[in-house]
């Protein structure tokens, strides 16, 4: 096995491993991207061959890809695990979020206040994440459990200090934690451990030809969630390399349709992945600001 | 390939954005959007060059302040090694973070600015990577273009240094001296033209050859137990499996070990991973043993070979660094997790506090302030199976805990 890669699956699974014991209602949020598929084979690993200690969260913002939801339920069923579904449809016929409107209109922002909900709800101590380190300055910044407050929100300036390999979940009533496992993988490492593992992945990774606009210079799939204002419409090939609200998720412009062309592609790319997010483009400061409100 | 995990300490005057910017830019480890969203910011500040340091400065308020508050990690590859960086800020009240983000690097790069020579930060910043016994130090003297690369400065920041490094009682460390200008670009991927007179390697040359894993203990075994596994399932019955990640040492099938506190010998069995059995487990990595005999052994428990255990005490000697706003206590109680053990403890007695950066030790003083490093008396109310940090570093740390917040106030090395 390829030593780098080998280190951090070691790591990752002695963190996994650290959450099951220092909890007692943790759960792992799942987003039928691929970061989550690498947890969840992570979790697979780690209790063998018990299963994994905790359920699978979906937050659905209902403006999902339809092959991401197609593999969600594939998935749970094929490593038996519980699969709990928090629903923004539910938040908004609630009242407790309005959709946003105007042409940039998404339900990213919204999932916050249904994921929030979804912790209260069960009363979840510790939610297993798969964000990583080099997606954004600010997530660089962000601790392996990180402690968020009764208001599920993340304070930059009061982290507890991560020494050695001491993890300390230690939090008082009210409190939960955020964990991020894959800390410290970038997106090269996770699409080369999806390729040593051989693992299986939603089909939106790989090319497919689908109806898109071009808006602000990215490539983004036509769909009845977006606001369109009067953009052309056009097939063709692409591919996605991140998932997302449908909404906030833009296209690359592809034919790679197996793992090896993937890597050979983002090793080739000059745009980063969150390039083709439209949620971080918002402002400079756009990701501290969805973290300090409790975002993951 | 390998990982190597490297720490780099200071400020933003000496030029540590642009040493790492460098590092990312000389090795196209930077995309066309993040250096479009660096010049657009730059841009915006009035400054008619990229500020590298807004790719490192995640927090706003970091960047408000053009400081760096809080340890970011960063990655890049080349086609030999994959590194990450801990970068971290080199001011004396965030003594902390540069503890924090040095305590799981292999090496450490403290950077020197040309002009300047070895100052009070440098001499922190070395007390900090010894303290932690990080086993290589990259002494970078920076700007070298603003001391028209004189061989005769760099020689004398070096000997300077190397007078200072003679006042620690131990040394743990491999010291290299590299001359360098992260702005010009000399010495940090790329030779430059302008030092001849230095044969030595470049930054990343070094980085990409530096041997890794030096300061992994291969002879003593050491199984701190995370987690048990029990399937409960038809197929797996009576299985029952000590989850945990390899301390030191090696564990092979038929050995004989001891469980701690217990003190009951037993056999391994069959070491179980997801993708088979193994007949070796080595240091760091994760596994689930299964022994031959059924004895009680919970989290928190250690499991080491038989004939080669840990130190069994209540009592100890440790140093500390003080991480927390709040200050010590004298003969407070606090909460010590040491791998995966947590055990109330008290802090026994402050023998003294170092001055970083004079090494004058205080011996008045009792009580512990933030970013404070001081050597103390710790006793715990059940004894903690442990080895010398010096020895063992998995097995010798250790992080303090208050009980009323539940922070991590302070990190500790048992001496």
């Amino acid at each position: 096995m390829n030593n780098h890669l080998k280190t951090l699956e070691e790591e990752s699974i002695y963190i996994l491993r650290e959450v099951a014991a220092q909890f007692e209602r943790p759960a792992l949020l799942f987003s039928g991207g691929k970061d989550s598929i690498t947890l969840v084979h992570l979790a697979r690993k780690a209790f063998f061959p018990a299963k994994f200690p905790f359920p699978l969260v979906h937050i659905d913002t209902g403006h999902n890809f339809e092959e991401t939801i197609v593999f969600r339920d594939w998935l749970v069923n094929k490593v038996g695990a519980q699969l709990i579904v928090g629903s923004v449809q539910d938040s908004i016929d609630q009242k407790k979020v309005a959709e946003e409107t105007g042409k940039y209109a998404s339900r990213n922002a919204l999932q916050t206040v249904t994921l929030l909900d979804t912790i209260e709800r069960n009363k979840f101590d510790a939610c297993i994440g798969g964000a990583r380190r080099d997606e954004e300055k600010a997530r660089a910044k962000e601790r392996i459990f990180s402690v968020r407050d009764d208001f599920g929100q993340w304070d930059p300036k009061r982290q507890r200090p991560e020494i050695w390999h001491h993890l300390n979940g230690m939090i008082n009533f009210g409190e939960n934690v955020r964990v991020f496992p894959i800390s410290n993988w970038t997106e090269l490492d996770v699409w080369s451990y999806i390729k040593q593992e051989n693992m299986d992945l939603p089909s939106i990774y790989f090319t497919h030809k689908r109806n898109v606009f071009e808006r602000d210079g990215l490539i983004f799939p036509a769909s009845p969630y977006i606001n369109m204002d009067g953009e052309d419409i056009f097939e063709t090939d692409v591919r996605f390399r991140t998932v997302g609200d449908m909404s906030c998720t833009a296209a690359v412009l592809s034919t790679a349709d197996n793992v090896d062309d993937i890597i050979t592609e983002i090793k080739a790319s000059t745009i980063s992945e969150r390039g083709a997010r439209f949620d971080d483009k918002r402002s400079e400061a756009a990701m501290e600001k969805r973290k300090l409100a409790g975002y993951f | 390939m390998e990982l190597l995990k490297f720490s780099t300490a200071g400020s933003v005057d000496d030029g540590k954005s642009t040493l790492i910017g460098r590092l990312l830019y000389d090795t196209n480890s930077l995309t066309t959007d993040q250096i479009q969203a660096v010049e657009a910011a730059s841009k915006r500040k009035g400054f008619d060059y990229l500020d590298l340091s807004l790719l490192t400065d995640g927090l706003s308020a970091e960047r408000e302040q053009g400081i760096t508050i809080d340890v970011a990690h960063i990655y890049f590859n080349t086609d030999k090694r994959k590194f990450i960086i801990a970068d971290t800020p080199g001011h004396v009240e965030y003594t902390r973070n540069m503890v924090t983000g040095s305590s799981n690097s292999q090496l450490s790069i403290i950077l020197i600015d040309a002009r300047k020579g070895v100052i009070e930060q440098t001499h922190r910043h070395f007390f900090i990577a010894n303290l932690l016994q990080i086993p290589e130090v990259i002494v970078c003297v920076n700007k070298m273009d603003l001391v028209d690369y004189s061989e005769d400065t760099f020689n004398n920041i070096r000997i300077e240094f190397e007078e200072f490094v003679r006042g620690f009682d131990r040394l743990h460390q491999n010291l290299t001296f590299i001359p360098a200008s992260s702005l010009k670009g000399d010495n940090i991927v790329n030779k430059g033209e302008s030092m001849d007179w230095y044969n030595g390697p470049t930054l990343l040359e070094y980085l990409e050859n530096v041997q890794v894993n030096q300061d992994v203990n291969i002879t003593d075994a050491r199984f701190p137990v995370q987690y048990v596994i029990r399937p409960q399932s038809e197929e797996y019955h009576d299985y029952r499996g000590y989850a945990g990640n390899v301390a030191s040492g090696k564990f092979n099938v038929g050995d004989e070990v001891v469980a701690f506190p217990s003190g009951l010998t037993s056999k391994i069995k069959q070491i179980t991973t997801f993708d088979g059995n193994l007949e070796t487990a080595e240091a760091k990595q994760s596994v689930t043993l299964l022994l031959e005999d059924e004895i009680d052994i919970t989290r928190g428990n250690l499991i080491a070979k038989a004939g080669n255990g840990p130190r069994v005490e209540k009592e100890f000697t440790a140093q500390l660094c003080w991480m927390d706003t709040t200050a010590s206590i004298p003969g407070g109680k606090y909460i010590i997790q040491h791998s995966n053990n947590r055990v109330k403890a008290m802090l026994k007695d402050v023998e003294f506090i170092v001055n970083t950066s004079t090494l004058e030790k205080d011996t008045e003083r009792k009580q512990l302030k933030l970013n404070d490093i001081a050597q103390v008396q710790i006793k715990t109310a059940q004894p903690l199976f442990f080895d010398s940090y010096e020895q063992n570093k998995v097995n010798g740390s250790f992080i303090i805990i208050d009980e009323g917040t539940k922070s991590t106030v302070a990190a500790g090395v048992i001496l």
